[in-house]
């Protein structure tokens, strides 16, 4: 199993199934911790679209990355700004809320691309507003709310293989 | 000195004519919030568009009603940040334009510093001189924010919002609600019929370990109202008949509301320990519930407290145009003017913009 990557590198790289991992978290520390954990995996530019409804545990997710980042300041919601445009201890973090967009090519006039070259980290709230127009490498983070229950399923997809077990190591 | 001011960081165009100190001499503003209505908020790019198209003919609008011609304008008073990038540029663009054309100074203007010092734009309200040192609660869609204000030149940060916006909360609960969009006022209006105990709401009262992150920020004086949001979505699954309910309606309204009014309350009241005067501006300050609660509190504690007039609690530009005839903004001329850049994450406590 855990060598299957290295043999077949073109199921993990084409087949979403198999690049894909959830998660079921009971607070919204553990999201926060979730998030912390999956940033601090990586290294350089990272693209998240976070796919999920109202409440359903995108701040928290947001904020554990600002944790893992190192970044001071208070990442408040850039609902109505857009883009919000922190600086961590390597890497900046931009983080998007597209709730107000229309049209996913809003985005790309805003010069998105420019974001995305930066060799940061790009967070995208209420992603599915510009679905098809995200770059190949994104990773999909899908937010599911249980009812009634502080619990989350948090389902990342499109993982590179480096990070497929990101929640397993400490 | 007359200042012409210029607003446009987020949802509406604005320009203004201020004599100083402070006589509004002309207060023109474009909103675009019906424009965004079937949208549920403000499109970005339709915003800077719009900006675009309204910016001259509001500007012209400005000088017309201030009774003034171009030659009486000292100097152009423009919102440097924070707000949208895109527009943002449209009003600077256009300030620079002005300046250079009339060649007279520039003066970039934290947008923040508008609504700190807004309470004090107003006949027979005391001098920014005479305020100082007061507390300041700037309060809106998308700032929520404590600050004390020392002497005029020093806006220290007390506390402020670690996720979402006051009136964030409102534009978004009014959404589960399927009220509509702006949130706020329609809030206010269905909370006035409603129970305001009907349905108990939390309070996020922030720990010191919350905040651990974010070490400046004084948990006692900051607000979270991610919580609130995520506890009525939860309320609205559990009883979906609170969205169709008339009766029902209004009473998770108005116990929503006093969830948000109590944590601005509570914060202010903290804030005030050993201080005289509050002032409070932004749009969400024009919630009819948060004013007489805090008259309440300044009546009972015997606070000098300062309400910005309505017509200047959501954006406008002649709150622009009050700091920088105040003299608490940077003066730039010439080239260096036309090398100022908009800072659309600038921090409440800068004031004066570097070129």
């Amino acid at each position: 199993m855990k060598d299957s990557s290295i043999f077949a590198p073109g199921n993990t790289m084409t087949n979403n199934k198999d690049t894909s991992i959830t998660v079921v978290t009971h607070s919204p520390s553990e999201t926060l911790q979730l998030a912390n954990r999956l940033v601090a995996s990586t290294q350089g530019a990272l693209v998240l679209a976070l796919h999920g409804e109202l409440g359903s545990g995108k701040t928290c997710f947001v904020q554990g990355i600002g944790q893992a980042m190192g970044i001071r300041d208070a990442i408040t919601s850039p609902t109505y700004t857009l883009v919000g445009e922190y600086k961590g201890s390597d890497r900046t973090l931009y983080h998007f809320d597209l709730y107000r967009l229309h049209d996913a090519d809003e985005l790309w006039a805003l010069g998105f691309e420019e974001y995305l070259n930066q060799n940061g980290v790009v967070a995208i709230e209420w992603a599915e507003r510009a679905e098809d127009t995200l770059p190949a490498n994104t990773i999909h983070v899908h937010f599911d709310v249980k009812d009634a229950t502080m619990e989350r399923c948090i389902r990342f997809s499109n993982l590179p293989p480096a990070l497929q077990r990101f929640d397993t190591v400490a | 000195m007359i200042v012409l001011g210029i607003e446009t960081s987020c949802d509406e165009t604005s320009a203004a004519v201020v004599r100083a100190p402070g006589e509004v001499l002309s207060n023109v503003v474009f909103t675009q919030q019906e424009m965004h209505g079937p949208f549920g908020g403000v499109v970005p790019e339709i915003a800077s568009r719009s900006h675009l198209e309204k910016l001259p003919d509001v500007v012209e609008q400005a000088r017309e009603e201030s009774g003034l011609s171009w030659g009486e304008i000292d100097a152009i008073a423009v919102t440097y940040g924070p707000g949208l990038a895109s527009s943002l540029l449209i009003g600077m663009s256009g300030a620079k334009g002005l300046a250079m054309r009339l060649g007279i100074p520039l003066i970039p203007v934290n947008h923040l510093h508008g609504h700190i010092f807004s309470a004090l734009l107003s006949p027979g309200c005391p001098s920014i001189q005479e305020a100082c040192p007061f507390i300041a609660h700037v309060v809106s869609g998308g700032h929520t924010s404590l600050v004390e204000v020392k002497d005029p030149q020093t806006v220290r940060l007390l506390g402020q919002t670690i996720d979402d916006a006051a009136g964030e909360a409102f534009d978004k609960g009014a959404s589960l609600l399927g009220l509509g969009y702006p949130g706020g006022p329609l809030m206010d209006r269905l909370a006035k019929e409603g129970n305001a105990s009907a349905v108990k709401f939390p309070r996020t009262q922030l720990s010191a370990d919350s905040l651990k992150h974010y070490p400046h920020l004084d948990p006692e004086l900051s607000f979270s109202y991610s919580g609130l949001k995520t506890s009525l979505m939860y309320y609205v699954k559990k009883h979906p008949e609170s969205r169709d309910d008339d009766v029902q309606r209004q009473d998770v309204v108005a116990s929503y509301q006093e969830a948000i009014v109590d944590a601005l309350v509570s914060r202010c009241v903290r804030a005030m320990d050993g201080q005289t005067t509050l002032a409070m501006g932004g749009g969400v300050s024009l919630n009819s519930r948060l004013r007489a609660r805090l008259q309440g509190e300044a009546a009972a504690r015997g606070w000098q407290l300062l309400l910005t007039e309505p017509r200047f609690c959501a954006d406008n530009a002649a709150m622009i145009a009050f700091v920088a005839a105040q003299g608490l903004a940077g003066v730039t001329k010439g080239v260096d003017a036309m090398k100022i850049d908009v800072m659309p994450s600038l921090s409440i406590v800068i004031g004066s913009a570097r070129c």
